[in-house]
């Protein structure tokens, strides 16, 4: 049953830091945050790390193991082997506040610069009539959690900080896509997606698709028809209105 | 110091807090919303089911006075009426409105919100996303604050101008002009740097308490900050005796016990069995519910497919009389492997329609347990889910009795009685979040003058704070937590003696005594040892409230058993527990209140021989009186 592990954690603040290695205690059925919290109760009581409902649902506990950006609530201890050393560190693409915690305020800044649902002016709340078909595929980017790994792997922004203005990431283009899909927002995003958003920085390598724990289909769901709207509109405009218009009859 | 000036000032940033703070600045007040994690990751992203309002969408029957009624009924006579009637005719017009924000619930076939059944709910009632409906609301009122600020941006140039986040910010005092609210006084997690915030409303919207136990669905953030910073500032809770235990925990691996499986695996069609393969459901029906329920499972399989010519199957009971009902299967030898019993959705739904409708479900057992719902049973047991006490409130503005208090969702208390039906956690945030940021915003406006917090409160908060960073080689807050998540747990869980919550009332003493003497290592920043340290005064007052009162109720009713007490009393229906802290605010203090009674056009809504297994002979006077009268 229970085993220790071998756990190399990154610690440090402000700008400096270091692995340190520890041996901890894991019982059956234990994920990588529970081993965590097992070292702060008994050797490191100030060791940072984010969590709060430890069900994979609120995405807060994300981090790096073994190099890997994962949910440390999701990510079960069995699924290692006992004498391997398990590496944890923070989320790359953010700067480090203390050990595993990240500044993540980029990531609220872009969401800031999505202008937001804009229903019809005269459809009041209560006359909403949509059909299951037409909120599935919204419904599926709502399902995203907000752990922000797509964020921290894509490859636009891991390694490039200068991208960071030009670029909202994957989350927020995945945004974009929710909003023009939702069958009563009447702007038009798609302009500003390619514009101000850095759709085009996209080369769809699938990088977000892969580490979202939710398993949203980010890339070919989204960004790809995203991409896909943004060329029809500019090459044929009527299309998209077309579009538009027979969405509404349902 | 870091210095802030508001007009309201919400801790909390769950459902209640961001619907209060929406309608504080929609009313023209600089409002500050501060909040212990990120923004957007509060506890209300964790409900599961739906939120319960009678828009009357999947049968048409359903109104207002069906749900008070099952509102009532589940809360056992014991809820404020008028939040309950509050609360069954806004919840539709408040669902329709996040509508309106951007929310995409599921639909009906006509292109409306689809409505599920639930636990104690007459007709299907929760507006729901699969089951992943509180992230759904939690997201629509973070995207509705951000509309906000693009707006306030426009406007003012500052998107910050009118709604402001202070994320990863926890409050520990409020701060006082005489008998009013002047600010509240708080640290910076991130740099563990402290700050004021000088405001005359403060809506507390923190949520509950169920990290005093040891097995709970409940996060980290579930204190009771709330309900404690209410106490210390001069404010009563009620009710603090009935907490819910939820039925269907998680029970295997021992790290995730407790984490919930949604009631809707049972609204659509789950079965809960013991180890000798039986419905035993069925013979826990209690005779207040017996003419609603199933008797054979004929009849309640019959009723998925036509609810108006069956009763429901008796999964769909209340959550307390469900939570007692495994209790006693598993104590009786009767229980699954790792000490729950069987709940299994695999045998009654393909498994496309089980993907489908419980996705987050699928994935959670999948991830964490190694189990495939579409093919095996789950293993479920209790797990403390709930508190339905709380401060005690104005049903209309939600004031407290602290002038410029105020509180709404699970930190006040009332709406829910002594057990909270599925469903209505989420409307109630909706309901009494807006009408508290309502309430705060009119206090405002009627005041001569702005408050100032006395002089010396600012300084003794933050001495208070730094106490556990200056003691060295003091207790570990862990350990003084964890034991007291055992002693709750053991000694106050879901079914009680008077010996044992005595007992856990000297544990009470002692690790208060211990929390005094925490030390905690390490910087100011972010460091959760420190953070603990802290809450840990949270804790343990609200557990020795909770302790207090459960030891006082001497009878059984929703989220508190007394094995020593088994039944249901109308003398104590008529009475209100309320808590209050000491003068020296070492512990808290219990009196009696009288419940007051129903008015007489909300009774008269009811059948008197309902009414006979609830009420006072001078109640049901009251009740003929009402009747006679219309």
């Amino acid at each position: 049953m229970g085993y220790k592990a071998k756990f190399r954690v990154w610690r440090g603040e402000g700008g400096e830091g270091r692995l340190e290695d520890f041996t901890v205690e894991v019982n059956e059925g234990e994920v990588v945050l529970d081993v965590i919290h097992r070292l702060q109760a008994t050797q490191t009581p100030d060791l940072a790390v984010r969590w709060n409902c430890k069900a994979g649902k609120c995405g807060s506990c994300s981090m790096e193991i073994n190099g890997k950006p994962r949910l440390g609530c999701m990510t079960r201890m069995s699924t290692f082997e006992e004498d391997e050393t398990i590496t944890v560190t923070p989320l790359r693409t953010f700067p480090v506040i203390k050990d595993l915690v990240t500044d993540v305020s980029f990531n609220y800044q872009k969401a800031r610069e999505v202008p937001s649902f804009t229903p019809p002016a005269d459809v009041k709340p209560g006359e909403y009539r949509m059909q299951q078909i037409d909120v599935e595929r919204s419904q599926e980017f709502r399902k995203c959690i907000e752990c922000y790994m797509c964020q921290n792997v894509c490859h636009v922004i891991r390694d490039h900080e200068e991208n960071k203005p030009n670029f909202s990431g994957p989350r927020y283009l995945m945004r974009i896509a929710e909003l023009d899909m939702h069958p009563y927002d009447v702007l038009d995003r798609k302009e500003s997606a390619q514009e101000d958003h850095g759709l085009s920085y996209c080369n769809i390598t699938k990088c977000c698709t892969e580490v979202c724990p939710e398993h949203i289909k980010i890339t070919d769901n989204a960004l790809i028809p995203m991409k896909e709207r943004v060329v029809d509109r500019k090459y044929d405009p009527l299309v998209w209105l077309g579009s538009k218009i027979f969405k509404r009859q349902h | 110091m870091e210095r802030h000036e508001y007009d309201v000032v919400v801790i909390g940033a769950g459902g209640a807090g961001l619907r209060a703070a929406i309608e504080a600045r929609q009313q023209g007040k600089r409002t500050a919303i501060v909040c212990k994690s990120l923004f957007g990751k509060a506890h209300t992203v964790m409900a599961e089911g739906g939120a319960a309002a009678a828009m009357g969408n999947v049968n048409p029957n359903d109104n207002w006075m069906v749900h008070f009624r099952d509102t009532m009924r589940g809360g056992k006579f014991l809820n404020n009426w008028r939040m309950a009637e509050l609360h069954a005719k806004e919840a539709p017009d408040r669902v329709w409105e996040l509508e309106a924000w951007g929310a995409l619930f599921d639909r009906t076939k006509d292109g409306k919100i689809s409505q599920r059944n639930f636990g104690g709910h007459e007709y299907p009632r929760l507006a729901h996303v699969g089951d992943r409906t509180g992230l759904e609301m939690i997201r629509t009122l973070q995207q509705r604050v951000v509309a906000l600020q693009q707006e306030d941006e426009k406007l003012h140039g500052d998107p910050e101008a009118y709604i402001k986040v202070f994320a990863e910010c926890t409050i520990t005092r409020l701060l006082k002009d005489g008998d009013a609210i002047a600010g509240a006084f708080g640290y910076w997690r991130e740099t563990g740097d402290f700050i004021v915030f000088d405001a005359p409303a403060v809506v507390l919207a923190t949520g509950g308490i169920g990290k005093s136990f040891v097995v709970t669905s409940n996060s980290w953030e579930y204190t009771g900050d709330g309900h404690a910073l209410a106490m210390l500032a001069g404010a009563n809770l009620i009710n603090m005796e009935f907490i819910q235990f939820h039925p269907t925990g998680m029970v295997w691996p021992p790290s995730v016990r407790g984490i919930l499986v949604t009631e809707s695996v049972r609204g659509d069609g789950g079965v809960l069995r013991n180890s000798e393969g039986r419905r035993f459901m069925f013979d826990y029906i209690p005779d207040v519910f017996k003419d609603k329920y199933a008797t054979t499972e004929e009849e309640a399989d019959r009723w998925y497919d036509d609810q108006a010519g069956n009763r429901r199957p008796p999964e769909l009971l209340p959550r307390d009389e469900v939570a007692r009902a495994i209790n006693s299967e598993v104590k009786a030898g009767r229980g699954s492997p790792q000490g729950g019993v069987f709940l299994d959705v695999s045998t009654r739904l393909p498994a496309a329609e089980i993907i489908r409708r419980l996705p987050s479900m699928h994935h959670q057992f999948k991830e964490l347990a190694d189990v495939d719902i579409t093919k095996e049973p789950m293993q479920v047991g209790p797990t403390c889910h709930y508190v339905m006490g709380g401060v005690e409130v104005d049903a209309d503005t939600g004031a407290a009795s602290v002038p410029g208090l105020f509180a709404a969702g699970e930190v006040s208390g009332g709406m829910h009685g002594s057990n909270r039906l599925g469903g209505n956690s989420l409307s109630d945030l909706l309901v009494f979040g807006r009408r508290a940021g309502a309430g705060a915003a009119a206090y405002v406006d009627g005041l001569a003058r702005r408050p100032a917090a006395a002089a010396g409160l600012v300084e003794e908060a933050r001495a208070e704070a730094l106490a556990p960073l200056e003691r060295t080689g003091g207790e570990n807050p862990y350990e003084v937590h964890h034991e007291l998540q055992r002693t709750m747990n053991d000694l106050v869980g879901i079914i009680r003696k008077a010996e044992e919550i005595s007992e856990a009332l000297q544990v009470v003493e002692k690790l208060k005594e211990r929390a005094r003497h925490t030390a905690s290592s390490g910087s100011r920043i972010y460091n959760p040892g420190w953070h603990l340290a802290i809450d840990l005064r949270n804790m343990l007052l609200v557990s020795e409230a909770v302790a207090k009162a459960a030891l006082l109720r001497e009878e059984s009713r929703g989220g508190h058993t007394r094995d020593d007490y088994p039944g249901m009393s109308p003398e104590w229906r008529r009475k209100l527990l309320r808590v209050a802290v000491t003068p020296d605010e070492s512990g808290v203090s219990v009196e009696e209140r009288v419940q007051p009674s129903m008015r007489s056009d909300l009774i008269s809504l009811f059948e008197r021989g309902e009414l006979e297994k609830y009420l006072t002979e001078e109640e049901l006077a009251e009740y003929d009186a009402a009747v006679k009268e219309s």
